[in-house]
Protein backbone atom coordinates (compact mmCIF):
# COMPACT_ATOMS: atom_id res chain seq x y z
CA UNK A 1 0.00 0.00 0.00
CA UNK A 2 0.95 2.98 -1.09
CA UNK A 3 0.84 5.16 2.73
CA UNK A 4 2.56 2.63 4.61
CA UNK A 5 4.44 5.69 6.36
CA UNK A 6 1.22 6.67 8.23
CA UNK A 7 1.06 3.49 10.25
CA UNK A 8 1.19 5.57 13.13
CA UNK A 9 -0.52 7.21 16.04
CA UNK A 10 1.52 10.39 14.98
CA UNK A 11 -0.88 13.51 13.52
CA UNK A 12 2.66 15.24 12.69
CA UNK A 13 3.43 12.42 10.51
CA UNK A 14 -0.01 12.68 8.32
CA UNK A 15 1.75 13.41 4.97
CA UNK A 16 -1.53 14.76 3.57
CA UNK A 17 0.24 15.89 0.28
CA UNK A 18 1.39 12.49 -0.48
CA UNK A 19 -2.51 11.86 0.34
CA UNK A 20 -3.43 13.86 -2.42
CA UNK A 21 -1.67 11.99 -4.84
CA UNK A 22 -3.76 9.33 -4.44
CA UNK A 23 -6.63 10.48 -5.45
CA UNK A 24 -6.73 11.76 -8.95
CA UNK A 25 -9.44 13.84 -9.80
CA UNK A 26 -7.79 16.29 -6.93
CA UNK A 27 -5.53 17.53 -10.13
CA UNK A 28 -8.15 18.36 -12.04
CA UNK A 29 -8.85 22.10 -12.62
CA UNK A 30 -12.47 23.70 -12.53
CA UNK A 31 -13.38 26.86 -14.71
CA UNK A 32 -9.63 27.42 -14.96
CA UNK A 33 -9.51 27.26 -11.46
CA UNK A 34 -7.58 23.79 -9.15
CA UNK A 35 -10.53 22.01 -7.88
CA UNK A 36 -11.17 22.62 -4.43
CA UNK A 37 -13.57 19.96 -3.36
CA UNK A 38 -15.53 20.80 0.31
CA UNK A 39 -18.42 18.36 -0.79
CA UNK A 40 -17.45 15.01 0.97
CA UNK A 41 -20.58 15.13 3.30
CA UNK A 42 -22.42 14.43 0.13
CA UNK A 43 -19.95 12.16 -1.60
CA UNK A 44 -15.84 12.02 -1.06
CA UNK A 45 -13.97 11.23 -3.58
CA UNK A 46 -12.24 7.75 -4.64
CA UNK A 47 -8.83 7.00 -4.31
CA UNK A 48 -6.69 5.12 -7.65
CA UNK A 49 -6.50 1.88 -5.80
CA UNK A 50 -10.47 1.86 -5.41
CA UNK A 51 -10.37 3.06 -9.56
CA UNK A 52 -7.78 0.13 -9.70
CA UNK A 53 -9.61 -2.52 -7.79
CA UNK A 54 -12.58 -2.05 -9.73
CA UNK A 55 -11.13 -2.15 -13.50
CA UNK A 56 -9.65 -5.29 -12.33
CA UNK A 57 -12.70 -7.16 -11.40
CA UNK A 58 -14.39 -6.44 -14.26
CA UNK A 59 -11.12 -7.11 -16.52
CA UNK A 60 -10.37 -10.44 -14.78
CA UNK A 61 -12.89 -11.75 -12.22
CA UNK A 62 -16.28 -10.94 -13.55
CA UNK A 63 -18.68 -13.40 -12.99
CA UNK A 64 -21.76 -14.10 -10.90
CA UNK A 65 -21.29 -15.51 -7.37
CA UNK A 66 -22.47 -18.22 -4.81
CA UNK A 67 -23.68 -20.32 -7.46
CA UNK A 68 -21.43 -20.82 -10.16
CA UNK A 69 -18.94 -23.98 -10.21
CA UNK A 70 -16.75 -21.97 -12.56
CA UNK A 71 -13.16 -20.78 -11.97
CA UNK A 72 -14.14 -16.90 -11.91
CA UNK A 73 -17.42 -17.46 -10.23
CA UNK A 74 -15.25 -19.07 -7.36
CA UNK A 75 -12.69 -15.81 -7.37
CA UNK A 76 -15.49 -13.48 -7.17
CA UNK A 77 -17.21 -14.98 -4.75
CA UNK A 78 -14.32 -14.95 -2.80
CA UNK A 79 -13.39 -11.65 -3.21
CA UNK A 80 -17.05 -10.49 -2.44
CA UNK A 81 -17.32 -12.34 0.49
CA UNK A 82 -13.53 -11.09 2.04
CA UNK A 83 -14.82 -7.39 1.18
CA UNK A 84 -17.51 -8.29 4.08
CA UNK A 85 -14.88 -9.37 6.60
CA UNK A 86 -13.15 -6.13 5.69
CA UNK A 87 -16.44 -4.67 6.49
CA UNK A 88 -17.05 -6.90 9.57
CA UNK A 89 -13.71 -5.91 10.90
CA UNK A 90 -13.79 -2.47 9.82
CA UNK A 91 -16.80 -2.05 12.18
CA UNK A 92 -15.65 -4.75 14.72
CA UNK A 93 -18.83 -6.33 14.09
CA UNK A 94 -19.19 -10.05 15.95
CA UNK A 95 -19.59 -12.19 13.06
CA UNK A 96 -19.57 -11.93 8.84
CA UNK A 97 -23.69 -13.27 9.25
CA UNK A 98 -23.90 -9.54 10.52
CA UNK A 99 -23.18 -7.55 7.42
CA UNK A 100 -25.46 -6.75 4.72
CA UNK A 101 -24.88 -5.84 1.41
CA UNK A 102 -27.42 -2.58 -0.01
CA UNK A 103 -27.49 0.07 -2.13
CA UNK A 104 -26.73 1.95 0.59
CA UNK A 105 -27.66 4.17 4.19
CA UNK A 106 -31.40 4.90 2.21
CA UNK A 107 -32.08 1.11 1.21
CA UNK A 108 -29.86 0.25 4.62
CA UNK A 109 -33.16 1.72 6.64
CA UNK A 110 -35.61 1.45 4.29
CA UNK A 111 -35.00 -2.94 4.74
CA UNK A 112 -34.96 -2.32 8.26
CA UNK A 113 -38.07 -0.17 8.35
CA UNK A 114 -40.04 -2.64 5.76
CA UNK A 115 -38.77 -5.85 7.71
CA UNK A 116 -38.38 -5.54 11.37
CA UNK A 117 -40.74 -2.55 11.17
CA UNK A 118 -43.79 -4.38 9.53
CA UNK A 119 -43.30 -7.05 11.74
CA UNK A 120 -43.06 -5.64 14.95
CA UNK A 121 -44.97 -1.87 15.42
CA UNK A 122 -48.13 -1.85 15.07
CA UNK A 123 -50.88 0.58 16.02
CA UNK A 124 -50.71 2.94 18.54
CA UNK A 125 -46.58 1.92 18.61
CA UNK A 126 -44.08 4.67 18.21
CA UNK A 127 -40.71 5.43 16.74
CA UNK A 128 -38.64 7.90 17.90
CA UNK A 129 -36.14 10.16 15.51
CA UNK A 130 -34.43 13.84 16.19
CA UNK A 131 -35.03 16.82 14.73
CA UNK A 132 -31.71 16.47 12.79
CA UNK A 133 -32.58 13.44 10.53
CA UNK A 134 -31.60 13.71 6.81
CA UNK A 135 -35.13 12.89 4.88
CA UNK A 136 -33.90 9.09 4.58
CA UNK A 137 -34.37 8.75 8.03
CA UNK A 138 -37.49 10.08 8.27
CA UNK A 139 -39.44 9.38 5.41
CA UNK A 140 -39.48 5.20 5.87
CA UNK A 141 -40.80 5.87 9.00
CA UNK A 142 -43.54 8.02 7.87
CA UNK A 143 -44.52 5.46 5.53
CA UNK A 144 -44.24 2.69 7.98
CA UNK A 145 -46.13 5.00 10.55
CA UNK A 146 -48.62 5.42 8.18
CA UNK A 147 -49.44 1.91 7.19
CA UNK A 148 -49.60 1.02 11.06
CA UNK A 149 -51.31 4.09 12.18
CA UNK A 150 -47.87 4.41 14.46
CA UNK A 151 -46.44 7.90 15.60
CA UNK A 152 -42.99 8.87 15.54
CA UNK A 153 -41.39 11.07 17.89
CA UNK A 154 -38.69 13.60 17.47
CA UNK A 155 -36.08 14.49 19.96
CA UNK A 156 -35.78 18.11 19.60
CA UNK A 157 -32.76 20.46 19.41
CA UNK A 158 -31.14 23.70 20.83
CA UNK A 159 -29.62 26.50 19.43
CA UNK A 160 -26.53 25.43 18.97
CA UNK A 161 -27.60 22.10 16.76
CA UNK A 162 -27.40 19.68 19.62
CA UNK A 163 -29.67 17.08 21.26
CA UNK A 164 -31.43 17.80 23.93
CA UNK A 165 -30.92 14.08 25.23
CA UNK A 166 -32.15 14.67 28.46
CA UNK A 167 -35.56 15.22 26.42
CA UNK A 168 -35.14 11.94 24.92
CA UNK A 169 -35.91 9.76 28.08
CA UNK A 170 -38.81 11.75 28.43
CA UNK A 171 -40.16 10.63 24.64
CA UNK A 172 -39.74 6.92 25.85
CA UNK A 173 -43.25 5.27 26.63
CA UNK A 174 -44.27 1.53 26.79
CA UNK A 175 -45.29 2.05 23.00
CA UNK A 176 -41.72 2.96 21.86
CA UNK A 177 -40.52 -0.15 20.20
CA UNK A 178 -37.59 1.62 18.01
CA UNK A 179 -35.51 4.44 18.12
CA UNK A 180 -33.71 5.68 14.99
CA UNK A 181 -31.15 8.01 15.19
CA UNK A 182 -28.08 9.92 12.74
CA UNK A 183 -24.80 9.52 14.63
CA UNK A 184 -23.41 12.81 12.69
CA UNK A 185 -25.39 15.50 11.43
CA UNK A 186 -24.80 16.19 7.57
CA UNK A 187 -25.79 19.73 7.79
CA UNK A 188 -24.89 20.61 11.08
CA UNK A 189 -22.01 18.34 11.87
CA UNK A 190 -23.16 17.45 15.13
CA UNK A 191 -21.52 14.06 16.89
CA UNK A 192 -24.68 12.97 18.58
CA UNK A 193 -24.42 11.55 22.52
CA UNK A 194 -25.25 7.99 20.62
CA UNK A 195 -23.72 6.18 23.73
CA UNK A 196 -26.19 7.98 26.17
CA UNK A 197 -28.89 7.03 23.47
CA UNK A 198 -28.30 3.61 23.47
CA UNK A 199 -27.59 3.17 26.84
CA UNK A 200 -30.72 4.64 27.93
CA UNK A 201 -33.15 2.89 25.02
CA UNK A 202 -31.47 -0.43 25.97
CA UNK A 203 -32.90 -0.14 29.86
CA UNK A 204 -36.18 -0.36 28.22
CA UNK A 205 -35.25 -3.18 25.52
CA UNK A 206 -35.70 -0.80 23.08
CA UNK A 207 -33.31 -1.07 20.20
CA UNK A 208 -31.62 1.74 18.26
CA UNK A 209 -30.50 2.22 14.62
CA UNK A 210 -27.96 4.84 13.72
CA UNK A 211 -27.77 6.57 10.40
CA UNK A 212 -23.88 6.14 10.52
CA UNK A 213 -23.50 7.46 6.54
CA UNK A 214 -21.35 10.78 7.71
CA UNK A 215 -20.13 9.22 10.80
CA UNK A 216 -17.72 6.16 9.42
CA UNK A 217 -15.77 8.45 7.31
CA UNK A 218 -14.88 10.98 10.35
CA UNK A 219 -14.60 8.77 13.69
CA UNK A 220 -13.25 5.36 14.62
CA UNK A 221 -16.42 3.22 15.13
CA UNK A 222 -16.93 -0.17 16.90
CA UNK A 223 -20.52 -1.47 17.18
CA UNK A 224 -19.82 -4.13 19.98
CA UNK A 225 -18.57 -0.77 22.33
CA UNK A 226 -21.40 1.22 20.82
CA UNK A 227 -23.85 -1.77 21.22
CA UNK A 228 -26.10 -0.65 18.68
CA UNK A 229 -28.67 -3.01 17.45
CA UNK A 230 -28.25 -1.59 13.88
CA UNK A 231 -25.59 0.28 12.00
CA UNK A 232 -26.56 1.65 8.61
CA UNK A 233 -23.62 3.86 5.65
CA UNK A 234 -23.26 4.01 2.55
CA UNK A 235 -19.81 3.08 0.28
CA UNK A 236 -19.31 6.26 -1.59
CA UNK A 237 -19.06 8.19 1.46
CA UNK A 238 -16.32 6.32 2.79
CA UNK A 239 -14.00 6.87 -0.80
CA UNK A 240 -15.52 3.47 -2.10
CA UNK A 241 -18.11 3.48 -4.86
CA UNK A 242 -21.59 4.73 -5.28
CA UNK A 243 -24.66 1.79 -5.25
CA UNK A 244 -22.59 -0.27 -2.46
CA UNK A 245 -24.00 0.58 1.17
CA UNK A 246 -23.82 -1.63 4.30
CA UNK A 247 -26.55 -2.80 7.11
CA UNK A 248 -25.07 -3.72 10.14
CA UNK A 249 -27.62 -5.94 12.29
CA UNK A 250 -27.05 -7.90 15.57
CA UNK A 251 -27.21 -11.39 14.74
CA UNK A 252 -30.37 -12.52 16.79
CA UNK A 253 -32.07 -9.67 15.71
CA UNK A 254 -31.62 -10.01 11.63
CA UNK A 255 -32.47 -13.92 12.59
CA UNK A 256 -35.76 -13.11 13.65
CA UNK A 257 -36.53 -10.00 11.01
CA UNK A 258 -38.52 -11.56 7.75
CA UNK A 259 -36.90 -11.19 4.23
CA UNK A 260 -36.97 -7.56 2.90
CA UNK A 261 -37.14 -8.86 -0.95
CA UNK A 262 -37.37 -12.06 -2.19
CA UNK A 263 -35.59 -13.49 -5.37
CA UNK A 264 -32.41 -15.38 -6.06
CA UNK A 265 -29.70 -15.79 -3.46
CA UNK A 266 -32.23 -15.23 -0.35
CA UNK A 267 -33.06 -18.98 -0.41
CA UNK A 268 -32.63 -22.25 0.05
CA UNK A 269 -35.43 -24.10 -0.76
CA UNK A 270 -38.27 -23.28 -2.84
CA UNK A 271 -41.39 -24.59 -4.15
CA UNK A 272 -44.84 -23.52 -5.29
CA UNK A 273 -46.32 -23.89 -1.87
CA UNK A 274 -43.19 -23.15 0.36
CA UNK A 275 -40.68 -21.10 0.39
CA UNK A 276 -37.08 -21.61 3.40
CA UNK A 277 -34.71 -18.64 2.79
CA UNK A 278 -30.96 -18.46 3.09
CA UNK A 279 -29.34 -18.05 5.93
CA UNK A 280 -27.52 -15.08 7.01
CA UNK A 281 -26.83 -12.33 5.48
CA UNK A 282 -27.86 -13.84 2.29
CA UNK A 283 -31.49 -13.76 3.21
CA UNK A 284 -31.10 -9.89 2.65
CA UNK A 285 -29.44 -9.97 -0.61
CA UNK A 286 -31.83 -11.10 -3.57
CA UNK A 287 -30.66 -10.73 -6.41
CA UNK A 288 -27.65 -9.76 -7.62
CA UNK A 289 -25.36 -8.09 -5.49
CA UNK A 290 -23.35 -5.09 -6.30
CA UNK A 291 -20.35 -7.72 -6.68
CA UNK A 292 -17.89 -5.17 -8.11
CA UNK A 293 -18.85 -2.21 -5.52
CA UNK A 294 -18.67 -4.33 -2.84
CA UNK A 295 -15.28 -5.09 -3.60
CA UNK A 296 -14.42 -1.29 -4.30
CA UNK A 297 -15.42 -0.81 -0.79
CA UNK A 298 -13.00 -3.03 0.76
CA UNK A 299 -10.09 -1.67 -0.80
CA UNK A 300 -11.49 1.63 0.17
CA UNK A 301 -11.63 0.18 3.56
CA UNK A 302 -7.90 -1.23 3.23
CA UNK A 303 -7.06 2.40 2.27
CA UNK A 304 -7.99 4.34 4.97
CA UNK A 305 -7.38 1.90 8.02
CA UNK A 306 -4.04 2.42 6.23
CA UNK A 307 -3.78 5.65 7.33
CA UNK A 308 -5.80 5.01 10.61
CA UNK A 309 -9.43 6.17 11.67
CA UNK A 310 -7.95 7.89 14.32
CA UNK A 311 -5.18 9.38 12.72
CA UNK A 312 -7.82 10.59 9.99
CA UNK A 313 -10.38 11.89 13.18
CA UNK A 314 -7.60 14.13 15.03
CA UNK A 315 -6.56 15.43 11.67
CA UNK A 316 -10.12 16.65 10.42
CA UNK A 317 -10.60 17.78 13.97
CA UNK A 318 -7.62 20.48 13.68
CA UNK A 319 -9.00 21.51 9.78
CA UNK A 320 -11.88 21.83 11.52
CA UNK A 321 -11.23 24.29 13.87
CA UNK A 322 -9.01 26.12 11.64
CA UNK A 323 -12.16 26.53 9.36
CA UNK A 324 -13.95 27.45 12.17
CA UNK A 325 -12.05 30.29 12.85
CA UNK A 326 -11.42 31.71 9.98
CA UNK A 327 -14.89 31.36 8.76
CA UNK A 328 -15.62 33.14 12.07
CA UNK A 329 -14.00 35.97 11.17
CA UNK A 330 -15.83 37.23 8.05
CA UNK A 331 -18.18 39.41 8.44
CA UNK A 332 -21.70 38.86 8.22
CA UNK A 333 -21.33 35.08 8.21
CA UNK A 334 -23.06 32.97 10.66
CA UNK A 335 -22.47 29.64 11.66
CA UNK A 336 -25.57 27.10 11.95
CA UNK A 337 -24.81 23.92 13.91
CA UNK A 338 -22.04 25.07 16.63
CA UNK A 339 -22.00 21.86 18.87
CA UNK A 340 -19.92 21.35 20.93
CA UNK A 341 -19.18 17.73 19.61
CA UNK A 342 -18.62 18.64 15.72
CA UNK A 343 -17.30 16.56 12.92
CA UNK A 344 -15.55 18.19 10.05
CA UNK A 345 -18.95 19.87 8.28
CA UNK A 346 -19.38 23.78 8.28
CA UNK A 347 -22.97 25.38 7.41
CA UNK A 348 -23.39 29.23 6.81
CA UNK A 349 -25.56 31.59 5.77
CA UNK A 350 -25.49 35.48 5.39
CA UNK A 351 -28.36 37.33 5.87
CA UNK A 352 -28.40 39.24 2.57
CA UNK A 353 -26.90 36.42 0.28
CA UNK A 354 -28.66 33.72 -0.44
CA UNK A 355 -26.44 30.39 -0.08
CA UNK A 356 -27.55 29.31 -4.05
CA UNK A 357 -25.68 32.24 -5.23
CA UNK A 358 -22.49 31.67 -2.68
CA UNK A 359 -22.72 28.26 -4.47
CA UNK A 360 -22.61 29.49 -7.90
CA UNK A 361 -20.05 32.40 -7.57
CA UNK A 362 -17.74 30.08 -5.77
CA UNK A 363 -17.75 27.45 -8.32
CA UNK A 364 -16.43 29.99 -10.71
CA UNK A 365 -13.28 29.54 -8.12
CA UNK A 366 -13.00 26.35 -8.65
CA UNK A 367 -14.68 25.63 -5.12
CA UNK A 368 -16.75 23.11 -4.69
CA UNK A 369 -19.51 23.28 -1.32
CA UNK A 370 -23.16 22.31 -1.37
CA UNK A 371 -26.13 25.12 -0.62
CA UNK A 372 -29.50 23.78 -0.47
CA UNK A 373 -31.89 22.28 2.64
CA UNK A 374 -28.94 19.04 2.60
CA UNK A 375 -32.40 16.74 2.62
CA UNK A 376 -32.64 18.16 6.67
CA UNK A 377 -35.85 20.42 5.55
CA UNK A 378 -36.66 19.76 9.73
CA UNK A 379 -33.38 21.20 10.48
CA UNK A 380 -34.08 24.06 8.12
CA UNK A 381 -37.28 25.29 9.43
CA UNK A 382 -36.10 24.67 12.98
CA UNK A 383 -33.69 27.48 12.30
CA UNK A 384 -36.00 29.21 10.59
CA UNK A 385 -33.84 29.64 7.12
CA UNK A 386 -34.60 28.01 3.48
CA UNK A 387 -30.86 27.08 3.01
CA UNK A 388 -27.37 26.72 4.21
CA UNK A 389 -24.12 27.06 2.09
CA UNK A 390 -22.16 23.65 3.69
CA UNK A 391 -18.18 23.23 3.40
CA UNK A 392 -17.45 19.58 4.14
CA UNK A 393 -13.89 18.59 4.77
CA UNK A 394 -12.14 14.69 4.17
CA UNK A 395 -9.38 13.24 5.19
CA UNK A 396 -7.02 15.08 1.52
CA UNK A 397 -8.05 18.57 2.42
CA UNK A 398 -5.73 20.82 3.24
CA UNK A 399 -5.70 24.54 5.63
CA UNK A 400 -4.64 26.07 1.94
CA UNK A 401 -8.14 25.29 0.78
CA UNK A 402 -9.60 26.48 3.60
CA UNK A 403 -7.60 29.81 2.62
CA UNK A 404 -9.32 29.53 -0.90
CA UNK A 405 -12.48 28.75 0.85
CA UNK A 406 -12.22 31.84 3.35
CA UNK A 407 -10.88 34.23 -0.21
CA UNK A 408 -13.80 33.15 -2.21
CA UNK A 409 -16.15 34.03 -0.09
CA UNK A 410 -14.70 37.51 0.38
CA UNK A 411 -15.36 37.82 -3.30
CA UNK A 412 -18.93 36.75 -3.05
CA UNK A 413 -19.44 39.20 -0.46
CA UNK A 414 -18.01 42.40 -2.58
CA UNK A 415 -20.50 41.34 -5.51
CA UNK A 416 -23.50 41.49 -3.17
CA UNK A 417 -21.73 44.26 -1.29
CA UNK B 1 -15.58 38.44 -12.57
CA UNK B 2 -15.76 35.77 -15.18
CA UNK B 3 -17.76 36.58 -18.43
CA UNK B 4 -20.79 34.11 -17.58
CA UNK B 5 -20.75 35.02 -14.05
CA UNK B 6 -20.76 39.05 -15.22
CA UNK B 7 -23.89 37.96 -17.88
CA UNK B 8 -25.84 35.98 -14.63
CA UNK B 9 -24.98 38.24 -11.91
CA UNK B 10 -25.95 41.90 -14.01
CA UNK B 11 -25.91 45.08 -12.33
CA UNK B 12 -29.93 45.15 -12.93
CA UNK B 13 -30.40 41.90 -11.31
CA UNK B 14 -27.91 42.67 -8.25
CA UNK B 15 -30.16 45.85 -8.32
CA UNK B 16 -33.31 44.49 -7.72
CA UNK B 17 -32.32 41.52 -5.85
CA UNK B 18 -31.09 44.61 -3.31
CA UNK B 19 -34.28 46.31 -3.28
CA UNK B 20 -36.73 44.57 -5.02
CA UNK B 21 -40.26 46.58 -5.92
CA UNK B 22 -43.61 45.20 -5.09
CA UNK B 23 -42.09 43.72 -2.25
CA UNK B 24 -45.19 43.12 -0.18
CA UNK B 25 -48.68 41.47 0.29
CA UNK B 26 -51.50 43.34 -1.58
CA UNK B 27 -54.31 43.84 0.27
CA UNK B 28 -56.52 44.24 -3.01
CA UNK B 29 -55.36 41.03 -4.67
CA UNK B 30 -58.18 38.65 -5.96
CA UNK B 31 -55.62 36.28 -7.32
CA UNK B 32 -52.71 34.68 -5.45
CA UNK B 33 -50.90 31.46 -5.39
CA UNK B 34 -47.71 30.22 -3.53
CA UNK B 35 -44.66 29.27 -5.26
CA UNK B 36 -42.36 26.29 -3.91
CA UNK B 37 -38.74 25.36 -5.31
CA UNK B 38 -37.53 22.15 -3.43
CA UNK B 39 -34.03 22.50 -5.27
CA UNK B 40 -33.11 25.70 -2.78
CA UNK B 41 -35.82 26.02 -0.57
CA UNK B 42 -37.11 29.01 -2.70
CA UNK B 43 -40.36 29.95 -1.45
CA UNK B 44 -42.32 32.84 -3.19
CA UNK B 45 -46.50 34.44 -2.30
CA UNK B 46 -47.40 36.40 -5.67
CA UNK B 47 -50.43 38.69 -5.39
CA UNK B 48 -52.65 39.70 -7.72
CA UNK B 49 -55.39 42.39 -8.28
CA UNK B 50 -57.17 41.87 -11.95
CA UNK B 51 -59.43 44.32 -13.58
CA UNK B 52 -61.16 43.80 -17.01
CA UNK B 53 -58.69 40.98 -17.48
CA UNK B 54 -55.65 43.12 -16.77
CA UNK B 55 -53.08 42.92 -14.44
CA UNK B 56 -54.03 45.99 -12.61
CA UNK B 57 -51.51 45.73 -9.49
CA UNK B 58 -49.18 42.83 -7.98
CA UNK B 59 -46.37 42.31 -5.17
CA UNK B 60 -44.92 39.48 -4.33
CA UNK B 61 -43.29 38.07 -1.01
CA UNK B 62 -40.75 35.55 -0.18
CA UNK B 63 -37.10 34.69 0.27
CA UNK B 64 -35.18 33.37 -2.57
CA UNK B 65 -31.91 33.80 -4.48
CA UNK B 66 -30.91 36.60 -6.58
CA UNK B 67 -31.94 35.43 -9.50
CA UNK B 68 -35.35 34.37 -8.22
CA UNK B 69 -35.54 37.62 -6.56
CA UNK B 70 -34.77 40.10 -9.42
CA UNK B 71 -37.16 38.06 -11.50
CA UNK B 72 -39.92 38.37 -9.38
CA UNK B 73 -39.25 42.16 -9.22
CA UNK B 74 -38.66 42.48 -13.08
CA UNK B 75 -41.85 40.53 -13.18
CA UNK B 76 -44.12 42.65 -11.45
CA UNK B 77 -42.95 46.02 -12.87
CA UNK B 78 -43.47 44.31 -16.22
CA UNK B 79 -46.72 42.70 -16.16
CA UNK B 80 -48.19 45.83 -14.46
CA UNK B 81 -50.77 47.40 -16.72
CA UNK B 82 -50.66 45.11 -18.97
CA UNK B 83 -53.41 42.08 -19.88
CA UNK B 84 -53.82 38.53 -18.32
CA UNK B 85 -53.12 37.48 -22.22
CA UNK B 86 -50.43 39.28 -22.66
CA UNK B 87 -48.57 38.87 -19.26
CA UNK B 88 -48.60 34.69 -20.55
CA UNK B 89 -47.31 35.51 -23.77
CA UNK B 90 -44.50 37.39 -22.41
CA UNK B 91 -43.53 34.10 -20.13
CA UNK B 92 -43.53 31.70 -23.07
CA UNK B 93 -40.94 34.71 -24.79
CA UNK B 94 -38.87 35.02 -21.42
CA UNK B 95 -38.74 31.21 -20.77
CA UNK B 96 -37.30 30.82 -24.27
CA UNK B 97 -34.86 33.61 -23.51
CA UNK B 98 -33.52 31.78 -20.39
CA UNK B 99 -33.44 28.61 -21.54
CA UNK B 100 -31.66 29.46 -24.86
CA UNK B 101 -33.91 29.36 -27.67
CA UNK B 102 -34.52 32.98 -27.82
CA UNK B 103 -31.61 34.14 -30.50
CA UNK B 104 -33.57 36.92 -32.35
CA UNK B 105 -32.38 39.80 -31.66
CA UNK B 106 -36.06 41.67 -32.23
CA UNK B 107 -37.21 39.53 -29.91
CA UNK B 108 -35.30 39.74 -27.33
CA UNK B 109 -35.36 43.57 -27.20
CA UNK B 110 -39.22 43.30 -27.38
CA UNK B 111 -38.76 41.40 -23.41
CA UNK B 112 -37.23 45.01 -22.35
CA UNK B 113 -35.42 45.06 -19.18
CA UNK B 114 -36.30 41.57 -18.81
CA UNK B 115 -33.64 40.82 -21.24
CA UNK B 116 -31.09 41.03 -18.41
CA UNK B 117 -32.51 37.16 -17.66
CA UNK B 118 -30.77 36.47 -20.89
CA UNK B 119 -26.99 34.87 -19.07
CA UNK B 120 -29.24 32.46 -17.07
CA UNK B 121 -29.38 30.36 -20.29
CA UNK B 122 -25.39 29.50 -19.32
CA UNK B 123 -26.74 28.02 -16.10
CA UNK B 124 -29.17 25.43 -16.44
CA UNK B 125 -29.54 25.23 -12.96
CA UNK B 126 -31.17 28.01 -12.25
CA UNK B 127 -34.02 28.66 -14.90
CA UNK B 128 -36.15 27.08 -11.96
CA UNK B 129 -34.70 30.42 -10.07
CA UNK B 130 -35.45 32.65 -12.98
CA UNK B 131 -39.01 31.31 -13.50
CA UNK B 132 -40.59 30.44 -10.27
CA UNK B 133 -42.19 33.37 -9.90
CA UNK B 134 -43.45 33.89 -13.19
CA UNK B 135 -45.23 29.89 -12.56
CA UNK B 136 -46.59 30.82 -9.65
CA UNK B 137 -48.09 34.21 -11.12
CA UNK B 138 -49.59 31.83 -13.88
CA UNK B 139 -50.99 29.77 -11.30
CA UNK B 140 -52.25 32.91 -9.17
CA UNK B 141 -54.09 33.75 -12.51
CA UNK B 142 -55.94 30.59 -12.55
CA UNK B 143 -56.44 30.73 -9.31
CA UNK B 144 -55.38 27.42 -9.03
CA UNK B 145 -55.25 27.11 -5.21
CA UNK B 146 -52.55 24.55 -5.20
CA UNK B 147 -49.01 24.98 -4.15
CA UNK B 148 -46.61 25.73 -7.46
CA UNK B 149 -43.72 23.60 -7.25
CA UNK B 150 -40.91 23.71 -9.75
CA UNK B 151 -40.15 20.01 -9.26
Amino acid sequence: MKTDTLHTEDIRLYDVKKIREDFPILKKTVHGKPLCYLDNAATTQKPQIVLDTLNTYYTSMNSNIHRGVHYLSGVATDAFEKARIKVKDFINANSEKEIIFTRGTTESINLVANSFGRANIKEGDEIIISHMEHHSNIVPWQLLALEKKAKLRIIPINDKGELLSNEFEKLITDRTKLVSIVYVSNSLGTINPVEHIIETSHKYNIPVLLDAAQAVKHLPVDVQTLDCDFLAFSGHKLYGPTGIGVLYGKENLLDSMPPFMGGGDMISKVTFEQTTYNELPFKFEAGTSNIADAIGLGTAIDYISSIGMDNIASYEKNLLNYATEALSQIDGLKIIGQAEEKCSVISFIFDNIHPHDVGTLLDYEGIAIRTGHHCTQPVMQRFNIPATSRASFALYNTTDEVDTLVSGIKKVIEVFK
Amino acid sequence: MNQELKELYQQVILDHNKSPRNFKKLETANHTAEGYNPLCGDKINIYVETEDNKVKDISFLGSGCAISKASASLMSSFVKGKSIDEAKQIFEKFHELITGKLTEDNAIEELGKLKVFAGVREFPVRVKCASLAWHTMLAALKEDKKNISTE
